[in-house]
């Protein structure tokens, strides 16, 4: 602070003290407490709020366990994305290992941007694209049966299959990025050391490759886990009959029972046990938050 | 166990730029041999062509007799010691010197007591259970050595594993690496800039330069005898004289701006070539009269530098040029005052006149 100071003077340093305030305050902190503070009263009529009825209670976390559809809708989201999360990885791992230690380090530029590229297109249309693709006239069924891997369309437009895949693509360089900066940051000599007393590819990844990335993995992991969890956009517009997220159900409370009350708190209990489930398979993979920080 | 490693002809290209270029020597199996060049030289190269990391682009390797050209480096029997070490710091000591074992599908309780005994073998018992990061610089050496040595390799490729240590564990370090060569028989290549460790360890040492073999011979004839005028001034001090050879009556004699001197001829050298004078400071003396037989240049002494057990004399002939002289402190401490005039004198048999030739740069020919 005080160096700050002395650096840009008082007026400089007002202004940056100010604006990084309210981005914390009242863009990060002030909505959260207000969502957290409605979350334990209860859903009233106008006339009725500030009434001997508005009282705090648990009554709308108590809700979510009051509804088994609700709860399974909770841990099918938790499956899939743990589902994306791993998918993710087997396609990240590859292209990290590829990008930081096989590729000449003059193209690697070129290839983050062609990685890069489809991100500066919206994630709306992306979705809708994907949409397209998976439909069962659509291209990807004219192409594999085209090529003659399947005989009759598939149907990818039903249960969980197109969230996953449209989950995949959104967040796999959420898993890439964190991966290469690990596999990158490995010294080249070890990988040629454990060739050179005998090692078999596979056992260099498991033995040198894999544990030094573990840092990288478990960021990867949390981010694409957590964005997953908490999607909507995706799950939304390329949803089947059968499959439901768990982000659907607040919006629901929100918007289509316009309950803000049980929708808060089915928020911050989607935060909560994702939270609990990442630290226990952070506990299970033997991780900590500061490995992850690094 | 321990098995030789012929080059023949090998030549290694990046690009345009010739690394090495046909290179040919025979490393006897058992035997400590040391590439000694400056950086730049190829002499990584040579260690990296022989353990599979860069195909030779002409040219043989083969090792225990073996044409290893198709054999990948984890099917080689050699192991790099990297000159960072390269150890794995996520495992534990013996799982480090275990690892070749357990590639090669080794019982747990086996590959444990065998590191325990490369432990003892490279005197740092009771370490199998440290983190890496625990180890001072010289027993990560020790464990890396021990690492090598675990899958009993035919040769031992060491490239310039010392240089990160200070320069009481690296002298202490080079007479242990030579007692486990020895201990172990295995042969040893080892690659270095510094000359006093090639010197010191090698059995026999090849100078390099510019992709080239400069030569190959004994620690004691490349530094007695050097083939040609880059040996002889990148290993070890010269006074280098510039002239030409005559020959006389009685032999050659080398006449340059500092006098006329009777000398010793390098190979190759005769009245024709375009030739220097090379005489180690510590083959000459400082006299008031000159002995007979002896080349004598007067000189005055600028400065002197007392080293310990050698004393450094600054000196200049005539026409101002430096010269060295190096003499053992024997004791006596005399030392003679800068300003005073004496001579320095040389026995032409401690003097070598070398062709003049510029060292051809492999890289400018290919």
């Amino acid at each position: 602070m005080r160096d700050l100071f002395t650096r840009y003077g008082g007026p400089l340093t007002a202004a940056f003290v100010a604006l990084s305030a309210f981005w914390l305050l009242a863009l990060v902190i002030l909505p959260y407490l207000y969502l957290f503070e409605n979350s334990f009263r209860p859903y009233l009529p106008v006339v009725e709020m500030g009434g001997p009825k508005d009282v705090y209670s648990l009554n709308n976390y108590l809700t979510f366990f009051q509804s088994p559809i609700h709860i399974h809708v909770f841990f099918s989201t938790i499956l899939y994305s743990s589902l994306v999360t791993i998918l993710c990885f087997m396609i990240a791992y590859p292209l990290a290992f590829y990008l930081s230690k096989v590729a000449k380090p003059s193209v690697v530029p070129t290839l983050f941007l062609l990685l890069l590229i489809p991100l500066w297109v919206s994630e709306i249309l992306r979705s809708f694209a994907w949409f397209i693709i998976l439909a069962l006239k659509g291209p990807l069924n004219f192409g594999l049966i085209g090529l003659g891997i399947i005989e009759t369309p598939i149907r990818w437009l039903s249960g969980f299959r197109s969230i996953v895949i449209g989950l995949v693509y959104t967040y796999v360089l959420f898993m890439l990025f964190p991966l290469y900066n690990a596999v990158q940051s490995l010294d080249t000599n070890q990988i040629e050391a454990a060739q050179d007393l005998g090692s078999p590819w596979w056992r260099i990844h498991w033995r040198v490759i894999l544990p030094h990335s573990k840092p990288g993995i478990a960021s990867g992991a949390v981010m694409v886990f957590m964005l997953s969890a908490g999607s909507i956009l995706v799950p939304t517009l390329l949803a089947s009959t059968t499959s439901r997220w768990f982000t659907e159900i607040i919006q629901q409370w929100m918007f289509e029972s316009q309950d803000w009350n049980t929708g808060s708190a089915y928020a911050f209990l989607l935060l909560l046990l994702c939270t609990v489930f990442v630290t226990v398979v952070m506990r299970i993979f033997r991780v900590s938050l500061a490995d992850i920080a690094k | 166990m321990s098995g030789g490693v012929d080059l023949n002809g090998v030549s290694a290209d990046f690009g345009t730029f010739r690394a090495v270029d046909k290179a040919t020597v025979a490393i006897k199996p058992g035997e400590f041999f040391s590439f000694l060049g400056p950086s730049g030289c190829g002499k990584t190269t040579i260690l990296r062509m022989i353990s599979g990391f860069v195909m030779p682009s002409e040219g043989t390797i083969h090792i225990g007799g073996e044409d290893v050209r198709d054999i990948r480096p984890n099917k080689r029997p050699t192991v790099l010691i990297f000159q960072n070490l390269a150890l794995f710091p996520l495992m534990p000591v013996w799982e480090n010197i275990a690892f070749g074992l357990e590639v090669r599908g080794v019982a747990k309780a086996v590959r444990r007591a065998k590191a325990e005994e490369l432990l003892r073998l490279v005197d740092l018992p009771g370490a199998a259970d440290k983190a890496i990061s625990q180890l001072s610089g010289g027993q990560k050496q020790r464990v890396a050595i021990a690492r090598a040595l675990a899958v009993e390799p035919k040769v031992m490729l060491l490239d310039e594993p010392l240089s990160a240590l200070d320069l009481k564990l690296r002298q202490h370090m080079r007479a242990e690496l030579r007692a486990i060569q020895k201990r172990t028989n295995v042969t040893f290549i080892y690659i270095t800039h510094d000359q006093g460790e090639a010197l010191a360890m090698s059995d026999r040492v090849a100078v390099m330069s510019h992709g080239r073999l400069q030569q190959v011979a004994t620690p004691q004839e490349i530094y007695n005898r050097p083939a040609n005028g880059f040996v002889a001034s990148f290993v070890g001090e010269n006074n280098v004289f510039e002239g030409r050879v005559e020959t006389d009556g009685a032999g050659a004699v080398f006449r340059s701006g500092s006098g006329v001197f009777r000398v010793s001829l390098g190979p190759g050298v005769s009245a024709a070539t375009p030739a220097k004078l090379y005489v180690r400071p510590e083959q000459t003396r400082l006299v008031d009269v000159s002995p007979p037989g002896l080349n004598s240049i007067p000189v005055t002494v600028a400065d002197v530098a007392f080293e310990g057990n050698f004393i450094n004399i600054q000196v200049q002939n005539g026409d101002g040029r430096p010269l060295v002289v190096e003499a053992r402190n024997d004791g006596a401490g005399k030392v003679p005052p800068p300003g005073s005039a004496m001579n320095l004198v040389f026995d032409p048999a401690h003097s070598i006149v070398l062709a003049d030739e510029k060292v051809p740069a492999a890289g400018a020919s290919a």
